[in-house]
């Protein structure tokens, strides 16, 4: 589940997961505050791309009725 | 909200209505825990098979794959006064000789911590700290940032990760199962990168989709990968590019390149693998708990890797389904584990007992 960052002071965010607020380490990401990250046992690994997620969507919708002739 | 959108049911059956047109019988495999839990959790499992796909888990399981020699280690450091932490899921891992469990409850200082952050913390109220660190290239790069920020000098590492790549090439190598696809894990390429699964590619190879861990996630893996068997096709292809980019976390990769190196070690139902464990680099030999503690080590328990009764090995190699285990909910249970792959809640037998009807 990916988590949004509520605070950066350093290397160390503040986020919140699900409506749990934990401090993770940032220093593997570039990401800002009210950007999602993955975290996983306490850093955060990757950012989450938002525009990406919105297109995957699409992407999921358009390449099952474009394969209805199948 | 973001992952309600990808719960969507519509397009769950959706999908499951195009794979009944493919009228295909497939077996697929995934090497990893948090797609297990989906699979079963949401019973995908179940629809999947009912449209001739079935889907076992593999070898990615961090706490499964550790050998029983390797959790030995830890239980000899501890009983010789040394702090141990460990992910809460070792606890409990069966050896021979007890578990890290029993050893606390005799009165050894074993702690369970949710990251290496919280072992170097500790490390200020003890005289002798290992971190007895588990995982695939997702963990690997907490405990090298770790390695490599100054830790303090009583702070040490007992390395037990592992790289997954060089165990997909045993699977294949083995031959033992059929594996008409591959499920990749999300979380390892968010460290990797895609290219690395290529060499699994091409006319030799098989198709692969990098999924992610949502139920939506997983059907759309599957129908990829369905759609690459239709048309002959063995590529990678990501189907989880909000999180996983081709040149994976470069940053990652580095910290890993400077505080370990690569070595062969085997792997709990397998032989040893080259290559496959990554073990604290040379010039972070003070903080290398094998290293520091190579006497009391020498003095570990040789202990036998085969559990007898327990087919942890055959399960994580998907030869077997969990239930196949003659163990299974017999002997075998979360309450009373024979083996690490019921100890974990990444572990296949686990999954299986907690969401059993």
């Amino acid at each position: 589940m990916p988590a949004k960052i509520l605070s950066i002071k350093g290397d160390e965010a503040e986020v919140d997961f699900g409506g749990a607020i934990r401090k993770t380490n940032l220093s593997m990401v570039k990401a800002e505050v009210g950007e999602y990250v993955i975290i996983h046992a306490g850093f955060a690994i990757q950012k989450v791309d938002e525009e990406e997620a919105r297109e995957t969507l699409q992407l999921w919708n358009e390449f099952l009725d474009s394969t209805k002739q199948d | 909200m973001m992952d309600l959108r990808f719960r969507d049911e519509s397009t769950a059956s959706k999908v499951i209505s195009k794979l009944r047109e493919m009228d295909l019988e497939l077996r697929f495999m995934h090497v990893c825990g948090t797609h297990q839990d989906t699979l079963v959790k949401f019973g995908l499992e179940r629809m999947l098979s009912e449209v001739g796909i079935t889907i076992g888990q593999g070898p990615g399981c961090p706490v499964c794959v550790t050998t029983t020699k390797e959790v030995v280690e830890a239980i000899t450091l501890a009983r010789s006064g040394v702090t141990i932490t460990v992910f809460g899921d070792m606890m409990a891992v069966p050896t021979p000789v007890g578990s890290l469990a029993d050893i606390k409850a005799e009165g050894a200082d074993v702690r369970v911590v949710y990251s290496v952050e919280d072992a170097l913390r500790m490390s200020a109220d003890v005289e002798r700290m290992v971190f007895m660190a588990i995982g695939f290239e997702t963990t690997s790069p907490s405990t090298a940032y770790a390695l490599l920020n100054e830790p303090p000098k009583n702070f040490s590492v007992l390395s037990c990760h592992r790289l997954l790549p060089p165990a997909l090439v045993a699977l294949f190598s083995m031959g033992e199962v059929r594996i008409d696809g591959l499920i990749q894990p999300g979380h390892v390429a968010t460290i990797t990168g895609t290219e690395i699964f290529e060499r699994f590619a091409g006319p030799k190879g098989v198709p692969q989709v990098v999924t992610g861990f949502e139920p939506l996630d997983l059907l759309m893996g599957v129908y990829m990968l369905a759609k690459q068997v239709k048309e002959g096709r063995s590529e990678v292809e990501n189907e989880y590019p909000r999180v996983v980019r081709p040149e994976g976390n470069p940053k990652a990769r580095e910290l890993l390149s400077r505080a370990f190196r690569p070595v062969d070690r085997a792997w709990r139902g397998f032989p040893v693998l080259p290559l496959s464990a990554l073990e604290v680099a040379d010039d972070l030999a003070d903080h290398n708990a094998r290293l520091i503690y190579e006497d009391v080590l020498r003095d570990a328990p040789q202990v036998k890797e085969d559990m007898g009764g327990c087919r942890c090995g055959e399960v994580l190699r998907g030869i077997i389904r969990s239930e196949e285990c003659p163990a299974f909910g017999k002997g075998c249970s979360p309450k009373r584990p024979m083996g690490p792959c019921m100890v974990s809640r990444e572990g296949s037998c686990n999954i299986s007992y907690r969401y059993r009807e």
